[in-house]
């Protein structure tokens, strides 16, 4: 899209421009291209010389069980605080957009969490579930149920699945109540007048027209599972035990600092990039659509 | 529409209660656990109802901190954190809004160019570069001051973008009026267009502001010098080194410090901030 009635000036829009792109340059495509290139290299032991050894770092990642692992909790992690978090909300969404008087206040109780940090998000479960004096697994023993996710894989996966997913609720809420106020009144009276049921108008007629909605959330949601969720992994977990809940991003970044294996992170980087990148244009695309009807 | 099922209605609110509870439990856990002592700990269970020490934790923490820890007062680390969030939500808007404008309002060689190389921002995140990244802020000289703390994060695609359709939206003839007054471009930009965009600049500030305000990796990476401990960064320390001597209700007070300026701009401002986030995500 374009103005029909702009200004002259060539010199301008560049001085206006200037920060944004010097910003975006030595601190977004910079390291970038810096990533891509590590990825390329192997340091010798005590990090003094590096040969350049095209794929190999590649090659060995895949061929790393360590690695493979950590696709694969990546995938159970994001798909779990995605269905977790958006059924949730949904839920929630439906009974608010049913109440008219109260609405207005459930939202606002609702909301909140947004603004609380991933990080701080992680604590508070890491401290409702701690096995000494946590609440939850005093409640859990009543039930005759051990937890212990610092020595449990499953357990800490869990853990970080419901802090991550907890912090998400209000974000996937406020989404779908607006999906589903931009729904029209006439369809749902309609099918009430033709005598639909509550449920059976939810299957066939609300969830269906929420589906642009359900889907931009859905990628949005696997952005932040696979992502932002650095740090409630690093204020819980920190990707143990035993590698149970080392998602991607945080392998990135304990090779990189914690295990000085640069060509390694590297190559994960560039890896990671390119699935930002195709998640990117997925989510373009559905924009795209949606300007079209 | 309207209709009578009492049912149905006991059950949305059921659900809704249990909702606002399952939100609210680990916020309330925090929060009564932040008033006790240590020793009300040790018997085993945390108690469910705040006990008489709100005030004298809460002071300590924002005064002396745990020295322990490593980490400075609480005090010290909400403003380190005050001066971060603001920092990145002006600086964001300050060069989105500037950009945007040139984008909007000028044709000039290399346009796209620049508009795509915005977009790229959009694609690299910082937890996936995390390692260079750091290297280039640890050459420019910047660990452990206010500008390595916001300046690399000021950048931002999504702030273009929305300002851009923002200025799409408004008449052409707002342009050819003020040609004909004989305005510049500057003043253009001055006097009509940041007036007419006051409530997009409000709603994307409580945004970024929250954005700010929670940033972990980068200040947990950069800062190595206590004095500019963030205080989303400084928790996880502070967490990790009493975890042998369970000082759990300070850590809880920190942490229910940490999450209270932004969970106040969003209660206070909820306006703003739905209008924000629905518009950002555009």
């Amino acid at each position: 899209m374009m103005k029909r009635t702009i200004f002259s000036n060539q010199l301008l829009p560049w001085l206006l421009l200037a920060p944004q792109l010097a910003i975006t340059f030595i601190f977004f495509i910079w390291p970038a291209a810096q990533a891509v290139w590590q990825s390329f290299l192997r340091e010798d032991a005590f990090g003094i010389r590096s040969t350049f050894v095209w794929f190999e770092n590649y090659e060995r990642l895949w061929q790393s069980a360590e690695y493979l692992n950590s696709i694969q909790v990546t995938v159970v992690f994001a798909v779990a605080v995605t269905v977790l978090s958006m059924g949730l909300s949904l839920l929630l969404a439906v009974a608010v957009d049913r109440t008219i008087r109260s609405a207005r206040a459930y939202t606002t109780l609702l909301v909140w969490p947004y603004a609380v940090a991933p990080a701080v998000a992680g604590i508070l479960w890491w401290f409702i579930f701690n096995p000494t004096i946590g609440i939850l697994p005093y409640v859990l023993e009543q039930f005759g149920y051990d937890w212990n996710h610092i020595t449990n894989p499953d357990q800490a996966m869990a853990l970080v699945v419901i802090a991550s997913a907890w912090k998400q609720i209000s974000y996937n809420f406020l989404f779908f109540v607006a999906g589903l106020q931009a729904i029209p009144g006439s369809l749902r009276e309609a099918a009430a007048i033709d005598g639909a049921g509550p449920v059976k108008r939810f299957f066939t007629i609300t969830f269906p027209l929420l589906s642009p909605t359900t889907f931009f959330l859905m990628v949005v949601n696997i952005v932040y599972a696979m992502f932002e969720t650095f740090a409630v992994i690093d204020s819980t977990t920190e990707g143990g035990p035993a590698q149970a809940t080392n998602i991607m991003v945080y392998k990135v970044y304990f090779d990189g600092f914690v295990g000085q294996n640069m060509g390694s992170s590297g190559a994960q980087s560039v890896i990671l990039m390119m699935i930002v990148i195709a998640l990117t244009v997925i989510q373009f695309r559905w924009i795209e659509k949606k300007v079209e009807y | 529409m309207i209709e009578h099922r009492p049912f149905l209605n006991f059950l949305t609110h059921l659900v809704l209660i249990f909702g606002v509870a399952l939100v609210v439990l680990p916020v309330w856990v925090a929060f009564v656990a932040s008033t006790h002592t240590a020793t009300d700990f040790s018997s085993g269970i945390i108690p469910m109802w705040p006990g008489p020490y709100l005030v004298e934790n809460y002071t300590q923490m924002l005064d002396t901190g745990v020295s322990t820890s490593g980490t400075p007062p609480v005090g010290r680390m909400m403003l380190n954190s005050l001066i971060m969030a603001l920092a990145i939500a002006l600086g964001k808007i300050a060069i989105s809004v500037t950009s945007a404008f040139a984008i909007v309002y000028f044709r000039f060689p290399l346009r796209n160019f620049a508009f795509w190389c915005i977009f790229v921002t959009l694609m690299l995140p910082v937890e996936v570069r995390i390692v260079p990244t750091f290297k280039v802020v640890a050459d420019l000289g910047m660990l452990n001051s206010y500008a390595g703390l916001s300046i690399p994060l000021i950048a931002s695609a999504t702030a273009t973008f929305l300002f851009r359709q923002v200025f799409l939206t408004m008449p052409d003839e707002l342009v050819e009026a003020a040609r004909i007054d004989g305005a510049g471009p500057m003043k253009f930009f001055r006097d009509i267009l940041l007036p007419l965009s006051r409530t997009n600049i409000a709603a994307l500030f409580v945004i970024l502001f929250i954005y700010g305000w929670n940033q972990y990796l980068w200040p947990l990476l950069i800062t190595t010098d206590a004095q500019y401990y963030t205080i989303v960064a400084g928790i996880k320390r502070m967490a990790d080194a009493v975890d042998g001597l369970p000082q759990w209700h300070l850590v809880m007070a920190t942490a229910v410090m940490a999450m209270l300026p932004p969970v106040a701009v969003v209660i206070f401002m909820q306006r703003l901030f739905v209008k924000g986030l629905i518009e950002t995500e555009k």
